[in-house]
């Protein structure tokens, strides 16, 4: 497989792929097919364009969302990304910020398998005062050989005056850093 | 024509994906977080952010400064990637055709236009896809090289250029991520394009393939499929059979194999052979077109075979079956109806599953749901499902905005109502504290300047210490008061006045370098405090802003919103009523049709089984006088 064919070769490929074999199988049974089918794209061209629109007040939504809820003076925004390669099965990520438990994450299949492939989630949005801040981390998995995994690490970070990015990438305890973080 | 719409689907199957930017190698938080939502299936969060990353980011001064700047090009190809798979092909292709209109590399120039050509090719504008193919010069990016052959080849294949697609397929062979589409692709390039025999061999050896996944498996079934079809209709009975043995038994393509294989035995007249592959079929899933016609099949084939009471026994079978699937139809048009085909569809656990169609048979209490894979056979009810499904998605969320927007006006109000009584206090307390800042500032500054100008224009006295001064004052006055008196005490006085005022000028004089010196020093101290101080001053200032701005403002912006909300539910609500009602409407039909089918197979059953009752009577009577 090539190395573009990675990130979504098992998922909408395989979906357009299942279509497309239904799509053999089928019979062509039906009273009007043609006339069913030009009254489906008629809908589909109005749906495309309801999709545009509610796109644009989402757009908008987000914009008036983080202005009132997540000004850039107070903003802080945590990520979680696995390292590339690693085979821990991450369970659950517990974050808190100056003490107290802002965000604890469970991971299903699903899930687990986006951040695997590179997807990176924003698992806390909220707000700090400017200065430094301290933040834990516990990250609980489990390895290969079948034995749990947990770490916990206390960072401190910068709040400044824009919005704070904090990128924590996780791995399993044959790396250096099982959790690395790196302010943006 | 049939096989057109086998190649675009198959041809699909290769060409769609994202661009990867895994792990360590991502540079911006916020496209990786577009893609962990794609990942999960949630096009549209992943296509809100993207747009809304990207739009900040053509906003930029300085773009080049930015982290999404090494993913640029890759998070417009994704946007293209995003809308297909969220099924808005209009929009598809707009962030790509930028890419290409832009100055960029040569590689990058060509994977756009590959991957435009890939979307126009899926929205089926052919013509548009070898136009953007044609733009495609100089150095292809190694990986998607033989994507971009093989896409051109399709084109040809659906453009009716076979022999051009023929050339192209056969310098693919080589390739293994694409060698089972690659072979089955030529054969079929290959008799497009009249060369049977040539077609034949190839569909041979794309059937006999060892397959490593499902993906090989279920091309490999389809070459054998096609393959069994073409020699059948040569009338080769036993080579099309040999291809249609070869379909794996529990695949989607096993059923129409078997009912095949039958019917190539059967054509040869070798009804004992056609039964081993139609009883197999017949004890399937009795829902299926092609188990229901082998329920037929089976008793013709004793019919033929002269065992007319088994042909007897298997009409009375199919009879039976066909009166309970009729009635089954019947329950699934009338729980359509009802509504309940729209309720089971958009059930959360049945979507949370990627086969979710084929769990959808396996519901309790879904009757409408037993000829749904055949329902759902053709792309636009594909499709029209899938729109169904996002405009419930739209509804749900435009629901929660409403509800969200009511939430922010609370919020609002709840700040003014807290910040309006608290900020003429604060404003007037700042003002004061601002009043006596500046004037403090004001004199740092001239201190300052006073310093600077002494280094090229040395003043000793500007630096002379309190105790100095009152003594250089007290010297003055003494002198002033002594005034022009020439006796005796007042001259010594006079004398003493001016060793004194030359000890102070000494001390001034020489001291004049350490003074300056230690003046910047403190100066620089002072400055620590004032920078705290103006750093304290700018966070009072943003805060007061915040303040402000966490309430005031919003009325309009608000309202507006909530208007295009609205505006936005009334429209999702006539679309979903229209598309749940076309679903229903195109489902009806087809079970109408499947109906229609099954009272004529019964029809055929019930004469057939008078027929064979009277044969088996008529040689049993035959044997008894024998």
């Amino acid at each position: 497989m090539t190395r573009r064919n990675r990130i979504m070769g098992n998922g909408a490929a395989a979906c357009v792929f299942a279509v497309a074999l239904l799509f053999c199988v089928g019979d062509a049974h039906g009273s009007d097919p043609q006339d069913d089918r030009r009254q489906m794209r008629g809908l589909d061209e109005q749906v495309q364009e309801i999709k545009s629109d509610v796109l644009g007040i989402a757009e908008e939504l987000s914009r008036l969302e983080e202005k009132l809820l997540y000004p850039s003076g107070t903003q802080v925004a945590i990520f979680v990304a696995l390292a590339a390669g690693d085979t821990m099965r991450l369970d659950a990520v517990r974050l808190q910020v100056d003490g107290r438990l802002v965000a604890h994450s469970i991971y299903s299949a699903k899930e687990l398998e986006a951040l695997r492939k590179g997807g990176v989630q924003r698992i806390y949005v909220g707000n700090v005062s400017s200065g430094s801040h301290d933040l834990e981390v516990r990250v609980d998995g489990k390895l290969e050989n079948g034995e749990d995994f947990t770490r916990t690490e206390q960072f401190t970070f910068a709040k400044e005056v824009g919005p704070k990015l904090v990128g924590l990438t996780l791995a399993g305890p044959a790396s250096p850093t099982p959790i690395a973080l790196e302010d943006w | 024509m049939r096989a057109r719409p086998r190649l675009l689907g198959l041809g699909l199957a290769v060409g769609l994906a994202v661009p990867p930017a895994a792990g360590s190698d991502l540079k911006d938080l916020h496209f990786g977080e577009a893609l962990y939502h794609a990942h999960l299936g949630e096009f549209f969060d992943a296509l809100q952010r993207l747009d809304v990353e990207l739009a900040q980011y053509h906003g930029l001064d300085e773009p080049g400064l930015d982290t999404l700047h090494g993913h640029v090009h890759d998070a417009e190809f994704s946007v293209g990637d995003f809308e297909l798979n969220y099924r808005m092909h209009h929009r598809a292709g707009r962030a790509i055709r930028a890419v290409l209109e832009g100055a960029v590399d040569e590689t990058v120039r060509n994977e756009a236009a590959f991957r435009l050509a890939r979307i126009h090719f899926q929205k089926g504008q052919l013509e548009d896809a070898l136009h953007a193919l044609a733009r495609i010069e100089g150095e292809v990016p190694a990986d998607i090289r033989d994507d971009v052959e093989f896409l051109r080849a399709n084109i040809e294949i659906a453009t009716g250029r076979p022999s051009e697609a023929v050339d192209v397929l056969a310098r693919l062979q080589g390739d293994a991520g694409l060698a089972g589409f690659v072979a089955y692709n030529l054969g079929i390039a290959l008799l497009q394009d009249g060369r049977p025999e040539e077609a034949i061999a190839q569909l041979d050896r794309a059937g006999q393939r060892t397959a490593v996944d499902r993906a090989d498996l279920a091309i490999r079934d389809k070459s054998n499929m096609v393959l069994g079809s073409i020699l059948f209709e040569a009338n080769e009975f036993e080579r099309a059979r040999q291809s249609l043995d070869r379909v794996h038994l529990r695949g989607p393509f096993s059923n129409q194999a078997l009912l095949r294989a039958g019917w190539a035995e059967a054509s040869a007249e070798r009804y004992d052979r056609a039964l081993v592959p139609w009883n197999i079929l017949a004890a399937r899933e009795p829902t299926d077109a092609a188990v229901q016609e082998a329920m037929l099949a089976v008793p013709h084939a004793y019919a033929r075979l002269d065992l007319h009471g088994r042909a007897a026994l298997g009409y009375g079978r199919a009879l039976e079956l066909y009166s309970h699937q009729i009635e089954r139809v019947d329950a699934s048009i009338a729980s359509i109806r009802e509504g309940r085909f729209l309720d089971a569809l958009v059930r959360e656990e049945t979507r949370q599953d990627k086969d979710w169609v084929i769990r959808l048979r396996r519901l309790p209490d879904a009757p409408e749901t037993y000829y749904l894979m055949e329902l759902m056979a053709t792309h636009e009810f594909q499709t029209a499902l899938q729109n169904y499904l996002d405009l419930e998605d739209l509804q749900a969320r435009l629901i929660g905005w409403n509800a969200g927007l009511e939430a922010f006006e609370d919020l609002i109000r709840w700040r003014e109502l807290n910040y309006e009584p608290l900020l003429p206090d604060v404003d007037a307390r700042f003002r004061e504290l601002d009043s006596r800042m500046r004037l403090r500032l004001e004199q740092r500054d001239h201190l300052g300047d006073r310093l600077e100008a002494m280094l090229t224009a040395p003043r000793p006295e500007h630096l002379a210490t309190a105790d100095e001064l009152i003594a250089g004052e007290r010297l003055t006055a003494i002198e002033e008061r002594l005034g022009a008196a020439e006796d005796r005490a007042s001259l010594a006085l006079r004398q003493r006045v001016a060793r004194l005022r030359g000890a102070l000028t000494w001390s001034l004089e020489t001291e004049y370098h350490e003074r300056l010196t230690a003046a910047h020093q403190h100066l620089s101290e002072l400055n620590v405090h004032v920078d705290a101080l103006t750093r304290q001053y700018d966070a009072f200032v943003r805060a007061r802003q915040a303040a402000t701005h966490s309430y005031v403002g919003y009325d309009v912006r608000i309202e507006r919103l909530r208007e295009r909300v609205r505006d936005a539910r009334k429209r999702v609500e006539t679309l979903m009523a229209r598309q749940g009602h076309m679903i229903e409407t195109v489902a009806i039909h087809r079970l109408n049709a499947r109906r229609n089918r099954l009272v004529s197979q019964q029809t055929q059953a019930r004469y057939a089984v008078a027929d064979s009752y009277d044969r088996a009577a008529r040689a049993g009577s035959a044997l008894e006088q024998r």
